[in-house]
Parts: structure tokens; sequence; C-alpha cells
């Protein structure tokens, strides 16, 4: 398949994915920002049909291994697989046909409207079958994250939040079986926090890998199938949020005493901060 | 792996054979919501097509227009004559008039017009800002660098293509430089641009002074001139000269219309979305180099072209390239075959030199832009 990239194909195009089917991991990564060393020796998957979060403190390199996990950043030693195949093998057009990647703040050189934003997520499909799929993965897409309402507004005259959305809209319009989102609901409130949870979460329903990047450990608790907590670049956790959040593995991490219990009616995980009384 | 996965994946179907090979994810599509018309739509095709019409009636008007008047019947009627439609011949004066000094003017006029609007808007869309242009940023200054040495040490080894290919060597290191000078975490701030252009400006500034002071006075007549801007010493050999870069830089700047609309999003964004972000830089700073040399090697620095004419197209158009980029090469040609009219008819007989003209209605505007730019974005970061 690589030989034929070389002579001028057409990139291929990704093969079917199967509940539980391993879409991207990393194998002892090391990653190196300069003279840092950002990640030490850290282990992850991800499987398609589970969200799993990316938990920490700051700088303990979350997005590092996001990046890492996206091809953007290279290993310096272990492996980053995705679709099975290191990372550094494939071709930008093909892994654009198999990640989808939020960064963690959407800018744009010049005022393109919402909708011809969103749209730029179908271009790696330009030239195939699936783009006769566009309209509908735009409008879908845009649905999804409530955006359809200003689509012909220019992206530069929009909130933050509503900017975090119609980003979030054009990485869902991409339609690939991996998402890599770095902190999607940085920006937004309440409500779309909610919102855009509930949208990774429909996206592992339909069998897809979704990886999110998540201050909120309440957030995390509630939505994702697993979690790795990451801390000064190492993973020293990963699991389902129940098991894996206790008070002293919290404590520890955050460097500040949190107490994890269960909610008095529905019984589900909650995190709060232990507060000077 | 550390993988404790009894809790993993709660909600994972069954494995459902259907699903499983269609590979983009198999959503159940709603019905799509109905979108709202895109207002824009239209707009390219009435730009263009009133463009195309301007540039016509301009291009009669230029061949009609001068010390010595041809009617547009005429002009049609020997142009018919030519390509062997009717016997529309003109007398031998004016015949000569307007296939020897009126038409390679006009066509020399369209080719660096339409190279400099393009150039500036492929400059805009990889920079991402949209204060880039060949003359501010000092990439034609860069080029003029080649053409002003080759005149003035007298090469002329490539025969007429000499001045271009030493502009476009030279545009080409300072396009490099600059694109390499200005840009830091993968963009590029204005202050860092319009400073990197100060001092690109000043040191080529200083080569060419320095080319004109070694070089002896029909040189140094011919330099000053050139370095003014002008189109008056258009000739067909001439344009024959830089035909092949302007036509090349513009048959291949629209293929990459889509990707820099992507780039627009940002180098990493780009890249996940399946562009080869190196090449396609790489790709377009030779497309720069080669519109901006065409344009420099024939008529001298003409500003503003590159920075006003897309700008205008993008307020009124959107900021897709795909009009954008043939839109600002037409754009880019009916400015300057008005602007060289208006050089040689405003002060007759005398002639007002084009870059002199372009840089008194241009600068006001980039003034314009730099204080909006500023407002909008609260300061310079």
């Amino acid at each position: 398949m690589k030989r034929l990239r070389l002579i001028g194909t057409r990139p291929t195009p990704p093969g079917p994915v199967h509940p539980g089917d391993v879409l991207a991991e990393a194998e002892g990564l090391h990653v190196r920002l300069g003279a840092r060393e950002v990640l030490s020796g850290v282990d992850v998957t991800a499987r398609a049909g589970e969200v799993l979060a990316l938990v920490g403190p700051n700088g303990a390199g979350k997005s590092t291994l996001l990046g890492a996990l996206a091809a953007d950043l290279p290993a310096a030693e272990g492996v980053v697989r995705v679709h099975g195949r290191p990372a550094s093998d494939w071709s930008a057009p093909e892994l654009a046909l198999r990640r989808a990647v939020l960064p963690q703040s959407a800018a744009l050189s010049f005022p393109f409207a919402v909708e011809e934003v969103v749209r730029m997520g179908r271009a790696p499909w330009a030239g195939r079958p699936e783009e006769d799929e566009d309209d509908a993965a735009v409008a879908e897409a845009m649905a999804a994250t409530e955006v359809t309402d200003f689509a012909a507004r220019p992206f530069s005259a929009l909130s933050g939040g509503e900017r975090a959305r119609v980003a979030l809209a054009r990485v869902l319009a991409q339609r690939t079986r991996l998402l890599l989102l770095d902190e999607p609901t940085a920006a937004l409130d309440l409500r779309h926090q909610e919102l855009v949870l509930r949208v990774c979460r429909e996206r592992a329903r339909a069998g897809d890998a979704v990886v999110v990047v998540l201050h909120d450990l309440g957030l995390a608790a509630a939505y994702a199938h697993r979690v790795v907590i990451l801390s000064a670049g190492r993973a020293v956790a990963d699991g389902p949020p129940a098991e894996i959040f206790t008070d002293r593995l919290l404590s520890d991490v955050y460097r500040q005493p949190v107490e994890v219990f269960p909610h008095p009616r529905t019984g589900a995980v909650l995190v709060a901060p232990v507060r000077g009384s | 792996m550390t993988v404790t996965d009894k809790g993993a994946a709660p909600e994972a179907q069954p494995p459902n054979p259907a699903q499983a090979f269609a590979p983009p994810p198999a959503h159940e599509a709603p019905p799509a919501p109905d979108l709202p018309a895109r207002p824009r739509r239209g707009t390219p095709w009435l730009l263009t097509a009133g463009l195309a019409v301007l540039l016509v009636l301009l291009t009669l008007a230029s061949a009609g227009l001068g010390a010595y008047e041809i009617s547009p019947g005429d002009v049609l009627g020997s142009i018919a004559h030519r390509v062997g439609l009717g016997d529309g011949e003109l007398a031998r004066v004016p015949e000569s008039v307007l296939w020897n000094v009126r038409f390679p003017r006009i066509v020399l006029a369209l080719l660096v017009g339409a190279s400099l609007g393009c150039a500036g808007a492929l400059m805009q869309g990889v920079f991402g800002n949209p204060l880039a242009e060949p003359g501010v940023i000092g990439v034609s200054s860069g080029a003029a660098v080649g053409a002003v040495a080759s005149i003035s040490l007298g090469l002329n080894f490539l025969g007429t293509w000499t001045i271009p290919a030493f502009a476009f060597v030279t545009g080409l290191g300072t396009v490099l430089l600059v694109y390499a000078m200005s840009r830091s975490g993968g963009r590029t701030e204005v202050v860092t641009l319009i400073l990197t252009g100060i001092a690109v400006n000043a040191f080529t500034g200083a080569l060419i002074g320095l080319f004109i002071f070694f070089a002896d006075t029909a040189a140094v007549n011919q330099i000053t001139f050139w370095q003014l801007g002008s189109l008056s010493q258009a000739t067909w050999p001439k344009v024959l000269a830089v035909l092949p870069c302007a036509a090349v830089g513009l048959a291949v700047a629209p293929l990459y219309a889509r990707k820099l609309d992507l780039l627009a999003l940002g180098e990493r964004p780009a890249r996940h979305l399946g562009v080869d972000v190196e090449r396609l830089r790489i790709v377009l700073v030779l497309v720069i180099a080669l519109l901006t040399a065409a344009a420099v090697s024939v008529s001298g620095i003409i500003g503003f072209v590159g920075l006003v004419v897309p700008h205008l197209l993008r307020m009124a158009a959107g900021p897709g390239h795909r009009f954008l980029l043939p839109g600002s090469a037409l754009g880019g040609a009916v400015v300057l075959l008005a602007g060289d009219l208006a050089a040689r008819t405003v002060a007759e007989p005398a002639e007002l030199p084009l870059g002199v003209l372009t840089a008194l209605f241009g600068s006001p505007f980039f003034f314009w832009l730099l204080r909006r730019t500023r407002r909008r974005q609260g300061g310079w970061a």
C-alpha cells in the first residue's frame, strides 16, 4: 500500500472498524519538546466504541499526548499507532480520512462564514464517493453543535464559545472513526458542555473512538467510559472513572485535597475540592 | 498495557456487519435540516462578469485613446482583419500605432496587473495575513535588485529573459527570507511582518543604490525610469519576456485555492485535514516569486495593486480562494489597465509614472487597512 502511494495513487481509504478495535495507541511513548521531556513512557489505547478522557493538572502532558496521537508530534521513544500502523507511516491525506483533531484554540485568518468553516471538514473526502455526503455531514454536525442558526455569519463575529462549537462542528463533519478533542468544553457554558459530551458519547455509540482532554473531573466521571490520569508526563491511572477516581489519588495528583462521593440520589460519581471551612 | 477493560464501552453495539463495513461512520443521518441560503453565492459570478466587461471596455478605450486617437470601430475592425475576418485594415500610421505601441502596452498591463493581483492574494493566503503584499513586505524590491543588477552589469546572456530570470532569483530569495524571519509559532504577526518589510526594503534599497553607483550613465537613466514603475517601454519582445513567468504563475495558483482556504485555519488544522503544508508552502512561494518577477522585471515596482484588489474582492465576495485568486488576477488587470490609461492621458503630452499613480491611491488605502486591522485586534499583539 505504501508503495502504491509513492507512485502517486490516491490515499487508501480507511477499512472497516469494529467495536473494540484499537484505533489509536501509544506504547512506551516519550515526547520531547526542546530539551524538556514532556511525556516519559506513556501507554494509552483508544478503542472504537468508547470515550477516553485524558485528565491531569496543568502541564501534565495531556495536550502533548493528544498531539502525539494526532501525529503532530514525533515520538522520541516508543511508538504511536493510528488505525494499527505507526503514525509516521501515514501521509497527511491518509490520516485526514482516519482521524479528526480539535485544537485547543480556534483561529481563522480570514472571515469565512460559519458554514464554510464547517464545510472545510469535508475537504479530505473531496473527489471520493463519500463527497456525496458532504451536505448531510455538514448539516448534521451543525445541528449537533447547535450552530445552524448562525450558519451565514462570519466566524470572526462569533463569541469564544460559539467559535469553539463551530470548530467542533468542523471536526464532526470530517466523519472520521477517531476523534481527538483538546478541551472541547473549555470556553462553553454549562448547557453546551453537557451537549458536547453527549455528542462524544453518541459518536462512541455509533462505533467511533473518542479521545477527549478534560479539566472538569465531574464531566469526565459522568461521560467517559475510561479515564487516563496524567501527572508529570506519566499515566498514573487508567480505567473506568468509578474505579480510579479516589480521594487519595486525585488529591495527590492535583496537590489539592479532593473528595469523591456518590450523588445522593443517582449514585453517580461526583468530584469536589475540599475547601477550608 | 494497563487497560482495565471491564468497564469499557458499555454502550458499544454488538458487532453489526452492515455497520462495520461502512468505512465512514455509519451515522443514522437525520434528515438534513435546511441550511439558510448562503447570501454570497451569486456574487462571484456577477463580479467576474462585471470585471470582464470592464476589461473589454478599458482595452478598447486604451487602444483608442492617446496622442493619436483611433475610434473603437476602427480598433475592432483592425483586430478582425488581423484574425482574418473582414478587411478593416487601417492606414499605415494608425495600424502601426495600434499594433506596435498600444497593443503591446495593453497586453503588458494586463499581464503585470494580473500577476500583481494574484501574487497579492496568494501572499495574503500563505502568510495568513491580509496586509501581506509583494510591495509592502519587500519582495518587489527584492526582485528589483536582480533586475537592476542585470541592467547595471549589462548582462544579457539569456536574451530578453535575463532581467526576468534575475528578478525571479532575487525575488525568490527575498520571499524565503521574509517568510523565515516573520513567522513564529506557525503564524505571522502584523508587526513582525511590517517591520521585516521595512528591514528588507532598506537593505534592497541599499543594494539598488550600490548598483546605480557603479552603473554608467545610460544604465542609470534606464534604472531610474524603470524604478518609477512604467509601462511606456512596452514592446512585443518584452511581452514575450514576461509571458512564461506570468502564465505559469497564473495557471498554477488556482489549483491550490481549496488548500489555501484550509490554511486559514492554521498550519496544524490544515495538516489535520490532509494538506501537505510544507509542500503547499514551497509551491506557493515559488509561484509568488514567479508572478512578482514577471511584474517587476518589466515595469519596476508598482505597489499596492496586490493589496487593494484582493481586499476589495474579499469584502464583496467573501474570502474563498476559488474566486479570490482568479478574481484578483482579473481585478488586478483591470486596475492596472485603468491606471496606465490614466497615467498616459491625464497629463498629456507628458506621462505620469504608473508606480507613482498606484502608490498615490494605494498608500491611503494601506493606511486605512492598518487602522482597521489594529482596531479589530485591539492593538498590535
